[in-house]
């Protein structure tokens, strides 16, 4: 028979090992993204002091004096970031308790399926809304808003992540056991107190892994804030001022304000890598809490 | 006392009903903003215009027709990468340390901002590999990009197939390699089929790694070859939308329709493969 040959058993092992080498481009990406940001940032690293990098407050490579210092571009990020959960966070929970404490399964069937479409909207949509339909909105509402502002960026920002935290929240709360819910309303308990106080603690991990989730994905979304934040790194509390974000940053040089190779070229892989790092050390507590309550059901 | 909870306990259902309402209410007012803002506009002289300074002269169609590059070559890359690699990790990858290396890689890819990517791009495909801010470059860093997200569909999709498959396969003789190809992959095809699909769908609509690689976005040609510098339908709305004189906010309106009819087209086709599917399986 054909099988007792060699033929088909070396066929086997080529494809094996193919197979394999396709997986194994997972690792080479990972890999090639950490050596790329730390090749440029090194490069960039010998020019400017890192101390000055960490510990400066003004950031202005693209004129003289110039300033590298990246506490206003991570400040901006932190600023919107904050806007983005108050929004996201009150919605998103609101609505993961409608969803699976109080709402019957045919209002659960239409009100998933519309949140999964937002996170399929494409985020330049999201910050044309911002420019031109919030913006205007807080212009009336706060003369002294500029045209570019941290505030419509957030709060569209927080409209886009909402669902993140809803639908993952929901899976969370849907975990809690039904006993316990059984045996509060046993006791007496009425629907809100089943909810706030049996399934939300219960739940608790679960939620907070949820809102970290989101807020990494706010912190590396970029369309938003890059058209609709400004491109004015400053330490400012005022969020109806101008602002910007580490992401709005690297796509301003991307679009070719600075020439190719040139210090302030680099800079994009030395902010690169900090964003990187941050979405990272983000990514990995929410991973962790989420798999701790996993466990616990 | 209990007059009070009884209260509470409807309040707690307003305010989680207006919180719904109002997360729902944020998706209508953008569509309805966009489609108010653009549908004016948008015409067949809209689709097949180069861009052009003059508002009432331009159009998409050289992002559009990049955005067909892009989309078509990414779906060429990524598509057997994607299904090779899950085909490994769920059929012959040993349970050991480096079977899990390659599974937390691959979640924490998940998670890596987009930009990033445009940076890896960048030094990897446009200066390492001389390929220059062309096609290749674009759809070689959206491969990357959307890799994970087949990836871990196609998983899923091989994990729904029944043991039994392969186990009738195998007590029949079939090497490894006959039982994926000829049991698991086609059972496991419109699954995975569906999820590239979606993965494809997010290729169109990223606009930031696009932007570090493409950079110049006044591209008043239509590209013919993979080497070919380009824009796409996200890069060209962000640029209307970044023009300060207002006509343009309506063209990147416009943009944002054709954008979103090409995304709908695409999740409907996903739809109606997974619908066949599920009568089939019945």
């Amino acid at each position: 028979m054909e099988s007792c040959t060699n033929v088909p058993r070396a066929q086997e092992w080529i494809i094996e090992k193919l197979l394999f080498l396709c997986a194994l481009i997972s690792v080479f990406t990972m890999f090639a993204i950490l050596a790329m940001l730390l090749f440029g940032a090194i490069s960039f690293f010998q020019e400017v002091s890192i101390i000055e990098f960490f510990t400066g407050t003004k950031w202005t490579p693209l004129f003289k004096p110039q300033h590298f210092g990246i506490l206003p571009l991570l400040w901006g990020t932190l600023l919107v970031t904050i806007i983005a959960l108050g929004v996201a966070v009150p919605l998103g929970l609101g609505s993961a308790i409608l969803l699976s404490e109080y709402a019957p399964e045919q209002v659960r069937k239409i009100i998933k399926p519309v949140l999964e479409i937002m996170v399929g909207i494409p985020t330049v949509v999201y910050g044309y809304f911002a420019l031109t339909f919030v913006t205007p909105i807080l212009q009336v509402v706060f003369p002294e808003t500029s045209v570019f502002n941290a505030l419509s960026a957030g709060i569209v920002m927080g409209i886009m992540i909402t669902p993140m935290v809803s639908s993952l929240s929901e899976d969370a709360m849907l975990a809690v056991p039904q006993s316990l819910r059984e045996a509060a309303y046993g006791l007496g308990a009425r629907k809100h107190e089943v909810a706030l106080r049996v399934v939300l603690p219960s739940a608790f991990s679960g939620v907070v892994a949820s809102i970290i989730l989101a807020m990494s994905r706010a912190i590396g979304e970029t369309m938003i804030v890059s058209i609709a934040a400004g491109s004015t790194p400053k330490l400012t509390l005022n969020p109806l001022e101008g602002i910007q974000t580490m992401t709005a940053y690297i796509t301003q040089i991307s679009l070719g304000e600075a020439p190719f190779g040139s210090l302030e070229y680099r800079t994009i892989f030395s902010v690169g890598l900090t964003l990187f790092l941050i979405v990272f050390a983000v990514n990995l507590i929410g991973h962790w809490m989420a798999r701790r309550y996993w466990r616990q059901y | 006392m209990i007059p009070g909870r009884k209260v509470k306990e409807h309040a707690l259902f307003i305010i989680c009903s207006i919180a719904t309402l109002l997360s729902i209410a944020g998706l209508i007012i953008l569509l309805l903003d966009a489609f108010a803002d653009g549908l004016p506009w948008l015409d067949f002289q809209f689709l097949n215009s180069l861009p052009s300074h003059y508002p009432d002269k331009a159009g998409i169609k050289a992002a559009l027709i990049g955005s067909v590059w892009i989309v078509g070559l990414t779906a060429l890359f990524s598509f057997p990468i994607g299904v090779a690699a899950a085909l490994y990790l769920e059929e012959y990858a040993p349970r050991n340390w480096f079977t899990s290396f390659i599974n937390v890689n691959i979640a924490n890819l998940a998670g890596v901002p987009s930009i990033v990517y445009g940076l890896l791009g960048i030094g990897l495909f446009v200066e390492s590999l001389t390929l220059g801010r062309s096609i290749l470059a674009g759809a070689l860093t959206m491969t990357l990009l959307i890799l994970p997200i087949i990836i871990v569909a196609s998983r899923e999709a091989i994990r729904s197939v029944p043991k039994a498959y392969r186990e009738g396969a195998y007590a029949l003789g079939a090497t490894r390699w006959q039982v994926t190809r000829e049991i698991v992959l086609p059972s496991a095809l419109p699954g995975i089929l569906t999820g590239t699909i979606l993965a494809l769908s997010r290729a169109i609509g990223e606009a930031a790694p696009m932007i570090t690689i493409a950079a110049l976005a006044y591209i008043n040609f239509v590209p013919t070859s993979p080497f070919d510098r380009f824009t796409v339908m996200p890069i060209q709305i962000y640029n209307w939308v970044s023009n300060p004189i207002r006509e343009f906010h309506h063209l990147a309106a416009a943009g944002i329709i054709v954008l979103l009819g090409v995304l709908l087209s695409m999740n409907s086709i996903a739809i109606y493969i997974r619908y066949r599917y599920q009568k089939r399986v019945r």
